[in-house]
C-alpha cells in the first residue's frame, strides 16, 4: 500500500498521523481511503466533486499531481496545504 | 514635518504631523477603491498611487501635489497579442537613472518608465523568463513585489516575486539570472524541492550602505544574502515565527533589518495577541522584539506586505505600519517606543513616509 504523509492541520484530523499506509488505484481512491478511516478529514482534500482542491497540493513521489494519478503500492503521497491558499 | 502615504482598501489617505502622536489626515483621494501602494519619487519629489477599481481594473496614478488632482500614467499594460492584462501594480521603486522608474505588477512583470512615470513598458527578456519558467502564483496571486535597485549603478536590479524567487540583472534588465541558492521551500515535500522554481519570496529589501547585502522575507523563513542576491543564508532564528511578509533596513546600517512575524499560513495574525516589530542589529544573529507602546493584550492583527514604511536613519529612523484592521503605529526613535499614528482609517494596504 502506498505511504501517505500529512500535514498540519490534516495530520491533526487524522488522529495525529503523520504516515499512513491508505490503499486506492488512484489518488482520489487514496483519499476516499483516508476519509474512511479518519471522518475528520472527510471534504479537507476533495472538493464536492471529487477533485483536489484548489489550494491543497498533492505529490506522487515528488510530483505534483490530480485527483486521477495512478497510485502503485510503493509509492509516497504528499498531502499539504499550497502557498496559494491561507487565512 | 513628516508625510506618510498610507494605501487602504477604501482610498489614498496622507498623513501630515511632526511625531507619531501628532498626525493628522491631510487628504483623502480615490474614494472607494482600492490603493495598493503609494510612494513620493524623492528625486523629483512626485507623488505615485497604484489604484485598482472594483469596476476599472488597476492604474498607476501621479500628481506633483497629493492634494491637488491626480494624473493617469500610460500603462503600464501587457502589448496586444500577449494575451494577458495587468491585474494588481504592486510596487512603484524610482531608479537611479534619471527619469527611470519601475512598476512590479500581477501577473508577475516588471514595467519601466523613462520619462518619470508618465508612460511604462514592459520588461520583454523578464517576461520571456516567466513564460518559459511556468511561474506559479502564491495567496495573492503571481506577483512581482520587491524591486531593488543598486545605488548609483543603474545597470543592477534585484527582484522579487511570489512565488518565482529572485532574478538579477547587471545588464538593465537585457538579461536575468536566479539567486535560488539557500532558500528552503518548506512548504513542498522534499524530494519536489530541488530545482523547484516555485519559491515564494514575500518581501525583499537591499541595504543602500552595503548594496551587496539584502534581506529577505520568505514563504516561513527569513534570509540575509551577502553576495547581491545570489544566495541566501536563514536567519530567523530567535523570531516567534518565520512567516511574515513586512521588512524594512535602516540605512546607515548594513547589519539591520525590522520584520513583523505573523503566527502562519494559515494564521495570518500577530502571534500571541502582541504587536511587536522584531529588529536585528547584527544581520539576523539574533532578533529584539520591540513593542514599547503597541497593543500586547488580545491584538490579533496582519499586517500586510507592503504596510510597513520608512524615513531618516540611525537613531532618528522612522518605523511606519499599518494593519488590516485599520490601525497605523508609528516609531520616531529606531522601534525604541511607538504610538498610535491613526485608530481607524480603512484596511492597510500599505505605507510609506515621504
Amino acid at each position: 500500500m502506498p505511504v501517505v504523509i500529512l500535514r498540519a492541520p490534516l495530520k491533526d484530523l487524522a488522529g495525529g498521523n503523520r504516515e499512513l499506509r491508505l490503499e486506492g488505484p488512484d489518488i482520489r481512491a487514496v483519499i476516499r481511503s483516508l476519509e474512511s478511516s479518519w471522518p475528520k478529514t472527510a471534504g479537507w482534500v476533495l472538493d464536492d466533486q471529487g477533485r483536489v482542491r484548489q489550494h491543497v497540493n498533492v505529490f506522487l513521489n515528488g510530483e505534483r499531481v490530480r485527483e486521477d494519478a495512478k497510485v502503485g503500492p510503493d509509492d509516497t503521497v504528499h498531502v499539504l496545504a499550497s502557498i496559494t491558499g491561507g487565512s | 514635518m513628516r508625510e506618510l502615504l498610507v494605501g487602504t482598501k477604501k482610498g489614498l489617505f496622507v498623513l501630515r504631523g511632526d511625531g507619531p502622536d501628532a498626525f493628522e489626515v491631510a487628504t483623502r483621494a480615490f474614494e472607494g477603491d482600492v490603493v495598493e501602494f503609494a510612494i513620493r519619487d524623492p528625486r523629483t519629489g512626485r507623488y505615485f498611487a497604484s489604484v485598482t477599481s472594483g469596476f476599472f481594473g488597476p492604474r498607476v496614478m501621479w500628481t506633483d501635489d497629493p492634494l491637488g488632482e491626480w494624473q493617469a500614467a500610460k500603462g503600464p499594460a501587457f502589448p496586444e497579442g500577449t494575451d494577458t492584462s495587468v491585474d494588481r501594480i504592486w510596487v512603484i521603486t524610482p531608479g537611479e537613472a534619471d527619469g527611470v522608474l519601475y512598476a512590479g505588477v500581477a501577473p508577475a512583470a516588471l514595467f519601466v518608465s523613462t520619462d518619470g512615470g508618465a508612460s511604462w513598458s514592459l520588461n520583454e527578456p523578464l517576461w520571456k523568463e516567466r513564460i518559459a519558467g511556468d511561474w506559479q502564483p502564491g495567496f495573492g496571486g503571481l506577483a512581482l513585489h520587491s524591486i531593488c535597485p543598486w545605488p548609483g549603478d543603474p545597470q543592477r536590479l534585484a527582484i522579487g516575486v511570489s512565488a518565482a524567487g529572485v532574478w538579477l540583472t547587471e545588464d538593465g534588465g537585457a538579461s536575468w539570472t536566479t539567486g535560488y541558492t539557500g532558500l528552503v521551500p518548506r512548504y513542498l515535500p522534499e524530494e519536489a524541492r530541488a530545482g523547484t522554481n516555485t519559491l515564494c519570496v514575500h518581501n525583499m529589501h537591499r541595504a543602500p550602505s552595503a548594496p551587496e547585502r539584502l534581506f529577505m522575507q520568505f514563504h516561513g523563513s527569513v534570509y540575509r544574502s551577502d553576495d547581491a542576491g545570489s544566495s541566501w543564508n536563514e536567519i530567523a532564528e530567535g523570531l516567534p515565527s518565520g512567516f511574515g511578509f513586512p521588512l524594512a533596513i535602516d540605512p546607515a546600517d548594513p547589519d539591520s533589518a525590522f520584520v513583523i512575524p505573523l503566527t502562519a499560513d494559515a494564521d495570518r495574525v500577530t502571534p500571541e495577541g502582541k504587536v511587536r516589530v522584531f529588529e536585528t542589529r547584527d544581520a539576523g544573529g539574533s532578533w529584539t522584539a520591540r513593542g514599547d507602546g503597541l497593543p500586547r493584550d488580545d491584538a490579533w492583527l496582519t499586517v500586510l506586505r507592503q504596510a510597513l514604511g520608512r524615513d531618516g536613519e540611525g537613531s532618528d529612523l522612522g518605523l511606519w505600519f499599518g494593519a488590516t484592521s485599520g490601525e497605523v503605529f508609528g516609531s520616531a526613535d529606531a522601534g525604541r517606543t511607538w504610538a498610535t499614528v491613526a485608530p481607524r482609517l480603512a484596511p492597510v494596504t500599505s505605507v510609506r513616509a515621504s
